[in-house]
């Protein structure tokens, strides 16, 4: 029978949330269980549409558990694309409430509660999803093993939908910590702990039943993404609920200490979140797309240890100059500069694996993708040591530059990367030859590109302006300009920075079409890109079954 | 080369590489972390800090739900122009009841960490209400519902409690008393005789000067109004926090 404890599981799930909408004297906690409610009544119904039950006691036949198992990554990708145009669309939104105020709607649609929802969409949305999906990917290809733990995968796949929904609506709904990129409550974190944990069994327990005994790079920087986020978020949300029915608690830190937690987490989601796990993707995808072995095997285990050694001491080059002690401040300072050679390293290794293989850069866009992606990969890591140089730090922080740092990094790097994945991965995922249009994908990957310059400069004019207009004295020593006029004067770049954003929005709506008619299995008649017709899937790929090669 | 056969050995042990990036992953952060919640110098010493009042309480659990840390600080640094523009630089001591902290990373508004009694009650209700018709370049979002919506508070002596496990020294008097303290330190006609013993320092007035109704518009304005307050910052001295 199957789907059936499924369903009678997410069926009584929905009843303790109607349960707990019932008990709950806490308005907010109500509104959030009922939105749960509805979710997984919807569940229950799918679920029980699709229970099987044989007939006469005859035997279902059994689910093939031969090959590797795709049907998770092919949702993944989907969902990868789908929170990817979501997170950037706010990402738009509250760009242009910033320019134009008017565009806030109390209270639900102000920019306090739609900014968690934007980061938390593009970091955990898109970039978990884009994570959880590749790395189901290439644990199974590099260990020759299928997914460990049967339907533990889809179970990871689907507990982290839920995770976001219930972010998401919580932050509309006035739900958050207000921990930065920590923002969901204590009954989410909850959740998401044990999602998380199904994902390290899952992801582990393919290492332990591989075919090939050596464990490949990729896989170390997955594996130190995994444990590493787990415990960040154990530590950083630790807190005590009001009631076990109540919506709000209050963290175990305060002021000093939890401003250090705080930002020792959220330095690392950077680190961990949206590097080492990122650069598990790079070392695969890379080497894959551009038919070549990593660069250097040396490297790659020197700047591994380095770099997971290294970002963990980075956080406090978020609190320069505040209460928190000096030696704490320096010590962050150090590490994040030394944070510059490993970050690097990496670059290095992925740039260098094109060694002999520049030429296909002429006619792969996606190749060229990987390529963009890793230059601003180098360029926003040499950004980060030297704005936590203490003195450039007093001029840059809490201001828009540090806005325009972070998405040089995240549109640029992890935008790209996982651009480049999905191309690579939906042709094979879906047993098409090729992509639906080669040409698309230099269409997206030079509106996402025009996009980031544009929004990153902008942002540095934005943020030195704001630095500079701050600590501005006349000839007498007094103050020269009030705060709102520092406000006024960034106008003009708020505007542009909402047109970058736009460019880079339009980009992914562009790949959406485009992955939609791969999937169909259409093909676009067009001239092929340098005159030389490439086929995306010409790419050798040892080991796997399931794939068709062109 | 040796080192790389070594290394062999990590790469073929999924336990060994488990365990090896665990033991990376965790020496930054105990060796920075840690000695803060020993050493002693880490929060100075200081006169006039007291746990948040019930309202204060309920209104900076609304200045976190709206997402106000995003646009503002709470950390003033020592430099020369902000200390003029915003005041004394912030010290971690005022900020040792705050869970969690509010210290913010960007300021698309001004630092509030010292915003309390710079501004008049009155300002705040309409630059709340309709940011742009205080400061015409504004462009903070509106906040008029807050003044139509009670505070939903059941009971809010279980937040002063939960406060009080994780470290702030609520008296047990104090949360006896949460809920009539709560009302009436926005009712200048009430009995306020305990509400001032237990807490110095306090404004006791009806903040959006609406009698009929304790908005959360009330619970807000009163956490703005004590913001860098309660310091007495004439009596601290530089020398003797060195850390």
């Amino acid at each position: 029978m199957r789907n059936l404890t499924e369903a009678v599981i997410v069926g009584l799930a929905t009843f303790l949330a109607f349960i707990a909408a019932g008990l709950s004297d806490d308005a907010l906690f109500k509104a959030h269980a009922w939105v749960l409610c509805v979710i997984l009544l919807a569940t229950t119904i799918v679920l029980l549409r699709r229970v099987e039950i044989p007939a006469n006691g005859q035997a279902l036949p059994p689910t093939d558990t031969s090959g590797y198992m795709d049907g998770v990554i092919r949702y993944g990708t989907i969902a990868t694309l789908f929170w990817g145009i979501t997170g950037f669309l706010v990402g738009v939104l509250i760009a242009a409430q910033l320019a134009w105020p008017e565009l806030n709607i109390e209270p639900y649609f102000n920019f306090g509660r739609l900014r968690p929802l934007h980061t938390s969409a593009v970091i955990f949305a898109f970039g978990g999803n884009a994570l959880i999906c590749t790395s189901f990917y290439v644990v199974q290809r590099t260990c020759r093993a299928r997914l460990f733990g049967g339907k533990l995968a889809w179970f990871v796949f689907w507990g982290y939908q839920l995770f976001i929904v219930m972010a998401a609506t919580g932050y509309l709904l006035g739900a958050t910590q207000s921990k930065e990129y920590a923002e969901p409550e204590w009954y989410v974190d909850i959740w998401l702990t044990i999602v998380w944990l199904a994902y390290l069994v899952v992801y582990m327990g393919t290492i332990v039943k591989r075919k090939e005994p050596h464990i490949y790079v990729a896989n170390w920087f997955y594996l130190s993404f995994i444990i590493t986020v787990a415990m960040l978020h154990l530590v950083n949300n630790a807190a005590v609920p009001v009631s076990l029915l109540d919506a709000k608690s209050y963290g175990v830190f305060s002021g000093v200490q939890d401003a250090l937690v705080q930002w020792w987490y959220g330095h690392n989601a950077v680190g961990f979140f949206l590097t080492a796990g990122f650069l598990g993707m790079m070392y695969y995808f890379v080497p894959k797309q551009a038919n070549r072995p990593v660069f250097s095997y040396r490297l790659s285990i020197i700047h591994f240890w380095a770099l997971i050694f290294l970002y963990i001491w980075a956080g406090p080059h978020h609190l320069h100059y505040t209460a928190l002690p000096d030696w704490a401040q320096n010590l962050g300072m150090v590490f994040s500069i030394m944070l510059w050679m490993p970050s690097w390293g990496g670059m290095i290794n992925g740039l260098m694996t094109l060694q002999g293989a520049w030429d296909k850069l002429r006619t792969d866009p996606i190749l060229r993708m990987f390529v963009i992606s890793l230059a601003f990969y180098g360029m926003s890591t040499f950004e980060g040591p030297m704005m936590s140089i203490k003195t450039v730090n007093s001029l840059s922080h809490y201001t828009d530059w540090t806005i325009g740092h972070v998405h040089s990094g995240a549109l640029g790097w992890n935008g790209m990367v996982t651009f480049g994945a999905l191309y690579y991965l939906v042709p094979k995922l879906w047993n098409r030859t090729q992509l639906y249009s080669l040409r698309m994908v230099n269409w997206h990957l030079w509106l996402a590109t025009v996009g980031i310059v544009i929004y990153a400069s902008v942002l540095w004019v934005a943020g030195i302006t704001q630095g500079l207009m701050w600590r501005e004295f006349d000839s007498q020593g007094f103050l020269v300009n009030s705060f709102v006029e520092s406000v006024a004067a960034i106008h003009p770049e708020y505007v542009m920075r909402t047109f970058g954003g736009l460019l880079y929005l339009s980009g992914a709506l562009i790949m959406a079409y485009n992955i939609w008619r791969t999937i169909r299995g259409d093909v676009r008649e067009e001239t092929p890109i340098g005159g030389i017709a490439i086929h995306t899937s010409n790419v050798a790929e040892k080991g796997t079954p399931s794939t068709v090669t062109g | 080369m040796s080192f790389l056969e070594k290394h062999k050995k990590l790469e073929r042990n999924l336990s060994l590489l488990f365990v090896g990036s665990l033991v990376a992953v965790l020496i930054g952060g105990i060796v920075e972390i840690a000695p803060l919640f020993y050493l002693k110098n880490t929060i100075e010493k200081v006169e006039g800090m007291r746990p948040y009042t019930p309202l204060e309480l309920a209104g900076r659990n609304i200045y976190v739900r709206e997402g106000c840390y995003l646009c503002h600080s709470q950390m003033i640094r020592p430099f020369r122009d902000e200390v003029e523009r915003y005041g004394h630089y912030s010290l971690a001591a005022e900020s040792m009841y705050d869970h969690p902290f509010q210290w913010g990373s960007k300021r698309t508004g001004p630092d509030l960490a010292r915003v309390g009694g710079r501004y008049s009650d009155e300002w705040h209700v309409q630059h709340l209400k309709n940011p742009q018709g205080v400061v015409p370049q504004s462009i903070m979002p509106s906040y008029a519902f807050l003044a139509s919506a009670p505070v939903e508070i059941k009971d809010i002596a279980k937040h002063l409690k939960v406060n009080k496990i994780v470290g702030v020294p609520y008296s047990d008097e104090m949360i006896e008393n949460a809920m009539a303290d709560m009302a009436v330190q926005a009712n200048p006609d009430g009995d306020t005789q305990g509400l001032e013993e237990r807490y110095a320092k306090i404004s006791i007035r009806n903040f959006d000067g609406d009698l009929k109704l304790l908005s959360e518009m009330d619970a807000l304005i009163a956490y703005l109004q004590m913001l860098g307050t309660l310091v007495d910052l004439k009596a601290y001295s530089q020398d003797e926090n060195l850390r």
